[in-house]
């Protein structure tokens, strides 16, 4: 069991981290930057330091910075979050030379799964279903590249090797635009990712975006936590969450399942990880996977019991996995509404002071959030300051509580996306279920 | 708490300017206050971890206090620029860099924060004279922590 654990990250996620490694007696730390001083779970960890100025760059990001700070606790292990250096196997790699453990799959998984061409490969080697596409970079050979496209079949997507979660990409419907889109594409992922690289996939018109939890020990055992549908989103960025994907054949969903473990232990993958799939005419088509735990967990969470972040400190602890497959049981439907900082109509940030804070409360709700009466938002981060999740029987009540509990939120002071939830709730086709990755962005456009 | 370290505290006490001071370290506490006749150390029974509701001031900082207590210090501060360990002397054997009462130029090292094995000289952004020294040797300190004072 670790000892002592340094959360390197912020906000509401650090403050779910914090409560894990109280659950299992495990001392925290609590890095912060000098904007971040007042953060809920800077005051409830047994240590702090403060790791630099506002900026992301020079603190959360700052890699010297937090082993160093892990060096002064005499910290064990560094749980990284999601987003900052949660995926950045350079951090892994220097943690573990350190001398320290990170929590979460070691540098070379971490790198394996961040190149997407490679993860692709991985994944077609274990089974698991993949978009038709390249199978591999393209080159500067343009009769090639022509003919993989036109095999392919119209419209395809360009993707960066070194991209992901949306960004690096172009679509392209037709042969003369190609060369052109691919130019640009490499140029552009030169500039965001250092690396050129890229790829070619079937563009899927109206997909739904549903993805697999997934976790292993790094002792060869790995299970699925079944699926989560994703699907409305805008700009890339996921907006309501819920477990698990409606209206799939059971048959389907555990098939695919089934190679995600396979490729899991395939790779000796150690930790919480989700491979991304996109799903259209009942069949499923693997994008990319991430090494860490997402936003999304909880709705996992809620319909199967299991507190992931819990078993990631298990792990990295050095245990075995907990829990066996046949254990894992799927009851009941769970939403999750990413309450952010921002106007509900224009989307732009709204930092500022959070005068009064109310969470609903009631049977089936949980809400993860840093937020407390008189907090101040600060403006150098993103904007998600609450996750309200529901659980019910079925769908239906899901849905219901969520409508309940959005009505009983209060968040006072500052702008919030309160109010687009209460649209999406009672939005019909949504109701329905299986909406597509698109629906959100076309209902706001009307 | 370690009663070595409560002796240091005090001779930190004795040495400075400083009337009173306050750490807290985990669920313990310490405040020394300078009195008339003798040293007294008020120790404080370990207080029960249960924050409340509205979080204020629940947890602890880092060792090494991050909110000095009331450090009656006036002069121009020099803080940490990063995280780490903060060193009196360029190595155990040599004298301190700088004293109380030392006077510095711009660009003198006053000095070292060690982290990863690196040692960094911290220079004062002031001339003057030391007033005082917050930290003690050895101890961690954050970034931005207030270091030395120099009027």
């Amino acid at each position: 069991m670790l000892d002592k654990v340094l959360i390197a990250n912020r906000g509401e996620i650090a403050l779910r981290v914090l409560r894990a490694c109280k659950e299992l007696g495990i001392k925290t730390v609590a890095v912060h930057s000098v904007a971040d001083r007042d953060l809920m779970h800077v005051r409830l960890s047994d240590e702090s330091v403060c790791v630099g100025p506002p900026s992301p760059a020079e603190s959360y990001l700052d890699i010297p910075s937090i082993i160093s700070a892990m060096e002064v606790t005499d910290a064990d292990a560094v749980h990284p979050g999601y987003g900052f250096l949660s995926e950045n196997s350079d951090f892994a790699e220097q943690v573990e030379n350190s001398g320290f453990i990170f929590i979460g799959p070691s540098a070379d998984t971490i790198r394996l799964m961040g190149d997407k061409v490679s993860a692709i490969e991985v994944m077609r080697e274990a089974g698991v279903p993949t978009v038709p596409g390249s199978s591999g970079p393209l080159d500067d050979n343009k009769e090639r590249t022509l003919s993989l496209a036109k095999e392919i079949g119209y419209p395809v997507i360009i993707k960066a090797a070194a991209g992901g979660g949306g960004r690096g990409m172009r679509v392209v419907h037709n042969e003369a635009a190609l060369m052109k889109a691919i130019y640009v594409t490499q140029t552009e992922a030169k500039s965001f990712f250092g690396d050129g690289t890229v790829y070619l996939e079937k563009f899927l018109e109206n997909p739904r975006h549903v993805e697999i939890q997934v976790i292993g020990d790094g002792k060869g055992n790995a299970i699925h936590l079944g699926d989560r549908d994703c699907s409305l989103q805008r700009r890339h960025q996921k907006v309501i969450e819920e477990a698990p994907a409606p209206g799939i054949p059971d048959a389907i969903r555990n098939e695919v399942a089934e190679t995600c473990i396979k490729a899991c232990k395939n790779m000796n993958y150690r930790g919480a990880g989700t491979l991304e799939f996109l799903y259209e005419d009942e069949r499923f088509y693997f994008i990319e996977m991430n090494t860490r735990v997402q936003v999304e967990h909880p709705v996992t969470e809620m319909v199967t019991g299991v507190d992931i972040v819990k078993e990631q400190l298990l792990i990295a602890g050095g245990e075995p996995l907990s829990i066996r497959q046949e254990d894992v049981k799927i009851t009941g439907h769970a939403f999750e509404c990413r309450i952010n900082a921002e106007d509900p109509n224009t989307f732009l940030p709204s930092p500022g002071e959070v005068k009064m804070f109310h969470a609903p409360g009631g049977p089936g709700i949980r809400v993860d959030s840093h937020l407390y009466s008189g907090y101040s938002v600060p403006p150098y981060y993103d904007s998600l300051i609450a996750k309200l999740i529901s659980y019910g029987l079925d769908r239906e009540q899901a849905l219901m509580r969520m409508q309940i509990a959005l009505d009983e939120m209060l968040i006072d002071g500052i702008r919030s996306n309160i109010p687009l939830h209460k649209d999406l709730v009672r939005d019909a086709e949504f109701q329905k279920g299986g909406v597509n990755i698109h629906y959100l962005e076309q209902k706001l456009k009307l | 708490m370690d009663i070595r370290k409560v002796k240091k505290l005090i001779e930190l006490l004795e040495a400075s300017d400083i009337a009173e001071i306050e750490i807290k370290e985990g669920e313990e506490a310490v405040r020394i206050s300078r009195a008339s006749s003798s040293a007294p150390a008020v120790y404080s029974a370990p207080v029960a971890a249960a924050p409340a509701p509205a979080p204020v001031a629940a947890a602890a900082p880092a060792a090494g206090d991050d909110k000095p207590a009331a450090p009656v210090t006036s002069g121009h501060v020099v803080s940490s620029p990063m995280v780490g360990t903060f060193y009196r002397s360029p190595s155990p054997s040599s004298p301190p860099f700088v004293e109380v009462g030392t006077h510095v130029k711009v660009g003198d090292v006053v000095c070292i924060v060690e982290a990863m094995k690196m040692m960094n000289q911290i220079e004062a952004d002031q001339a003057g004279v030391v007033e005082a020294i917050l930290i003690e040797d050895g101890e961690p300190v954050e970034f931005d922590q207030p270091l030395i004072t120099i009027v």
